[in-house]
């Protein structure tokens, strides 16, 4: 409402031809850093590492070195997190029991990390990059695809928990962009029908194939390659003849 | 995991100037280096910060998160400084000095980088200082005065933009404003270090981080209070000191806190006759900085429940106000029909003034029945040798200690400052602590021998677990709680743990035996020559008894004969008043200038912040009164001459500031030998055991509504699933 507002009252005086003041966006975060009971996330709900994950947690434990056991913090929220499919603050509860730490620091390293959902997060997990390599690669229609195609918005989960969808910074695919990531895989070199397409497989309960879509194996140029096509040049190559 | 972390940051960087006096104490005393300060040369120990370097030469940098007593952080960025031939300025709070280093503390580079650091700061910072409790005190306010520029680039008049973080409910006590935070962490260490309650951190990142507890808990500790202090801005200020003053309308008076037997020093702060707030003064060999939340907070017990008039039971049984003429003439009618036969019992906030007036009083009349309400074993030395009654190695070694064993006390709630050193041994000198008593939380880790006296006589047959180590340990301390000497085996126990201290091999100097008490007036009653405990009383039925703001409940109406005159002098209407047949409205310790021997035998006094209210009194002045109406006139009218008096008496009451240091523990020991008391089975227990049990504790907190709401506070925290 309020960015709204400001926005009318600015191109109002502009049009009048009055000085504006150049300011920064409402600084908002989607995310809320302090907790709230709610049914699905409360310290009443049990959270405990399955059998399995036990034993993958004991394996985590044993990589750190006694006195040095709260390094394991992060691979352990992350093995709840993939456990639960999002981080309950039981499950930080948890975990701090397990490392014999005040809950405090549990819960600062949860908030700390984007990629720790501290909210209840659908079965895929859709993320997609807008920062400007990929933007500049058509980004926004990738966006708008996804976004008109699974009826979310930016940060939102679907009613039957099986899409979340965020926008994301940099992902570091540049050289395949656009690009969008759902839960561990990549997905590159987009494009409209690809979008669809991938989310069709999900929907169905098929699993698409990640990495680039155009015909490419990673990020190789399309084609005949373009540069370092002869021999590698010998040792002493462009090194001053007196040396 | 914290200990060993800390304990090697510390170490390895030496960053509290405290270490680096330990280190220096080191037979290899490593080489100085020399360093420029403004081009000033000075020589400083490897490791030392270019601030503390910095304060050598009496020059100050600004600095937000930076705290001498916590560990250094170094995000604010306050402390940028110029070094010469270093491409950037460095953070003076966190950076080791090098050999032969120009820092430049006044160059343009540092200050355009303090000018940038401000304006980084302001932005986030509501201008809202005329509706803040922190104004006129606010290390903002001033630092952005002095290194700040004069003019700003934040242009968001609408205030759109400023960042708005939701306010914290972390208890009765601490009133948060987290819009105004500046994120130096100081709490957050604070909180983790000397506290020992994990309860405050950082959660998000970046524009978003908060400092907070992420869930709803209340941030309760016995030392919660010193946050306040902490605060560079006016993030967490006092929410019984809420919009009740400015700091340039009150007026401070240096004082001592008499709420627990450690004597922290204070500084209470009066506007109009009221204590509108109590801080702490700086006293390295007491309380370092810190005062505990009862001794700050229960100031509000002052102006409830006071006793304001002289008051006369009449027929009826009721109390009613008359005059000063009126209460005292009864009294001394009572007092010259009961002949000698008169006693009195002094509370635990009795000054030593007043201690010395009434036993001077007594005696004149021929009456030696003069007793304390704690009591105290009087077998073997007794009280006779004061090596027996006080925590001899003082207060401030507690933390050089490197083995420690409580017997029968909760030090975290009976005198949480000595427990915050003992937390401070714990978490950087190695310190172990083992306890006997009842399972109570320290917040550090100790060996828990059980609670039975049995422990003790292991202990003494070497057989125990820990008999080793407190042998072979070179600084041994054995801290007894004077409530368990206060069971009918107390004679036993103070015995066995004379005896166990004579077996260790402490170094020179340093003092095994170690008593803690509880009340303030404890130790200067028993230097006085007071008797320990009400045994007398019972016995010899007094026919007028005086208590000295006695509300223990040490002695109840039953013990006496139903014809026994019972007078009050106290400041509260609390258990002595209601007993009372005449009650002399007597001034509390912000009210007069009156003596106080803490715990490790060091006298002090409190200083006049307000006057009494109504038309109460300075008690000693009371009985001075008094006396010339039975007859027995004392001599002294001002308070110079009864403090020559109390000279008179011993020396050390009046040598303030100063411990008088006790050393007959050798004879003691061998007196201790004739203690026919044998050990009994009961277990060893104490009073305070839960943070609900501290709060309330004496005359003036129990009239607190404030430390009622902390009670609440850690009641309703019990509730909560976090």
């Amino acid at each position: 409402m309020l960015p709204t507002l400001r926005t009318v009252a600015n191109g109002l005086r502009r049009s009048l031809g009055l000085r504006s003041l150049q300011t920064t966006s409402t600084l908002q975060s989607d995310n809320l850093f302090v907790h709230r009971d709610t049914p699905e996330d409360n310290p009443d709900i049990p959270f405990q590492f399955t059998t399995e994950n036990k034993k993958r947690a004991d394996a985590i434990l044993a990589i750190y070195p006694e006195g040095h056991k709260r390094a394991a913090m992060l691979p352990l929220l992350d093995l709840a997190q993939r456990q639960h499919g999002w981080l309950p603050i039981s499950a930080m509860h948890h975990v701090a029991d397990i490392l014999g730490l005040p809950k405090m620091r549990v819960y600062e390293v949860a908030t700390f990390y984007t990629m720790f959902m501290r909210k209840p997060t659908g079965k895929y997990h859709v993320q997609v990059c807008t920062t400007t390599p990929c933007w500049l690669r058509g980004s926004d229609e990738i966006w708008n695809t996804i976004r008109e195609n699974l009826k979310l918005e930016n940060g939102e989960t679907s009613k039957d928990m099986m899409f979340t969808l965020s926008e994301v910074e940099c992902l570091g695919a540049c050289v395949n962009a656009p690009m969008v990531q759902i839960n561990d895989d990549y997905y590159e070199d987009l494009t409209v029908e690809d979008t669809v397409e991938i989310l069709c497989d999900l929907k169905e309960g098929r699993k698409p194939k990640p990495g680039p879509r155009n015909g490419r194996f990673a990020a190789e140029p399309i084609g005949e390659p373009t540069s370092l096509k002869g021999e590698p040049p010998a040792a002493g190559f462009g090194v001053r003849p007196d040396l | 995991m914290l200990r060993t972390a800390l304990g090697k940051a510390l170490k390895g960087a030496q960053l509290s100037p405290k270490h680096a006096r330990v280190m220096s104490q080191q037979p290899k005393k490593p080489e100085q280096i020399e360093v420029f300060i403004d081009d000033i040369p000075v020589k400083v120990d490897p490791g030392t910060t270019v601030l503390q370097a910095a304060a050598m030469v009496g020059v100050e940098i600004p600095r937000f998160c930076y705290h001498e007593r916590l560990a250094v952080a170094g995000n604010c960025r306050m402390c940028l400084v110029e070094v010469e031939k270093s491409p950037k300025p460095v953070a003076a709070c966190a950076m080791p000095v090098m050999k032969g280093w120009r820092v430049k503390t006044d160059s343009e580079m540092t200050k355009k980088a303090r000018e940038g650091i401000m304006e980084f700061l302001l932005i986030n910072h509501p201008l809202d200082c005329p509706i803040c409790d922190q104004g006129g005190e606010c290390d903002l306010q001033d630092q952005s005065m002095a290194f700040g520029s004069d003019k700003s680039r934040f242009t968001d008049i609408e205030h759109s933009g400023k960042r708005a973080v939701e306010d914290k409910d972390i208890g009765p006590l601490i009133k948060t404003i987290m819009t105004r935070c500046i994120h130096c962490t100081r709490c957050i260490r604070f909180a983790s270090e000397v506290a020992g309650v994990d309860d405050l951190g950082t959660t998000g990142r970046g524009n978003d981080m908060q400092v907070g507890t992420y869930v709803e808990k209340m941030f309760l500790s016995e030392m919660s209070g010193n946050i306040i202090d902490l605060c560079p801005v006016g993030a967490l200020t006092s929410k019984p000191y809420s919009f009740t003053a400015r700091p340039w309308e009150i007026r401070k008076i240096d004082s001592i806190d008499v709420l627990d037997a450690v004597g922290s020093n204070i500084v209470v702060s009066s506007r109009t006759g009221e204590v509108m707030r109590i801080m702490p003064r700086v006293n390295e060999e007491i309380n370092e900085e810190w005062i505990a939340d009862k001794s700050r907070f229960s100031y509000d017990g002052l102006k409830r429940q006071r006793l304001v008039t002289p008051m006369l039971r009449d027929n009826t049984g009721e109390l009613r106000p008359v005059d000063w003429e009126a209460a005292l003439l009864t009294v001394a009618k009572q007092i010259k029909n009961a002949g000698a036969n008169v006693g009195a019992i002094a509370g635990g906030l009795a000054d030593a003034e007043v201690l010395v007036a009434v036993k001077d009083l007594l005696n004149r009349l021929g009456s030696e029945a003069l007793c304390t309400e704690h009591t105290f074993p009087m077998d073997g030395s007794g009280t006779d040798l004061r090596s027996s009654y006080l925590l001899n190695n003082g207060i401030a070694h507690a933390e050089e200690a490197d083995f420690v064993l409580l017997v029968g006390t909760n030090p975290r709630f009976e005198a949480p400052l000595l427990n915050s050193r003992l937390r401070k041994g714990y978490v950087h000198n190695e310190l172990e602590v083992a306890l006997i008593g009842p399972k109570v939380d320290l917040r550090y880790q100790y060996k828990h021998l059980g609670d039975g006296t049995d422990v003790l006589q292991q202990l003494i047959g070497g057989g125990h677990e820990v008999s080793k180590k407190l042998k072979s340990a070179k600084k041994p301390l054995i801290i007894v709680g004077s409530e368990v000497l206060e069971r009918p085996d107390g004679a036993a126990i103070l015995a066995v743990i004379q005896k166990l201290s004579a077996s260790t091999k402490a170094q020179e100097g340093w003092k095994v035996l170690n008593v803690l008490h509880k009340v303030a007036s404890q130790v200067a009653a028993l230097d006085i020559g007071y008797n320990p405990g009400v045994d007398k009383i019972r016995e010899n039925n007094p026919k007028v008894l005086l208590l000295l703001g006695a509300d223990e409940g040490a002695i109840e109406k039953a013990d006496l004969c139903d014809n026994t005159f019972v007078v009050y002098l106290g400041h509260h209407g609390d258990h002595g008043a209601t007993i009372a047949d005449a009650i002399l409205p007597g001034a509390a310790y912000t009210e007069k200038q009156a003596t106080y021997v803490n715990t490790e035998g060091r006298a002090q006094q409190t200083l006049v912040a307000v006057t009494p209210p109504g038309r109460a009194r300075e008690d000693w002045k009371v009985i001075r009164a008094l006396s010339e109406i039975v007859g027995a006139k004392l001599p002294y009218d001002n308070l110079n001459e009864i403090r020559d008096r109390l000279d008179e008496v011993a020396p050390h009451l009046t040598k303030y500031g100063e411990a008088e240091n006790a050393n007959f523990f050798k004879q003691a020991q061998d007196l201790a030998k004739n203690v026919k008391t044998q050990l009994d089975c009961t277990p060893l227990d104490v009073k305070l055991k839960d943070l609900s049990d501290y709060f309330m504790t004496d005359s003036i907190s129990r009239a607190s509504p404030t430390m009622a709401k902390c009670v609440q506070a850690v009641l309703k925290q019990k509730q909560s699933k976090f």
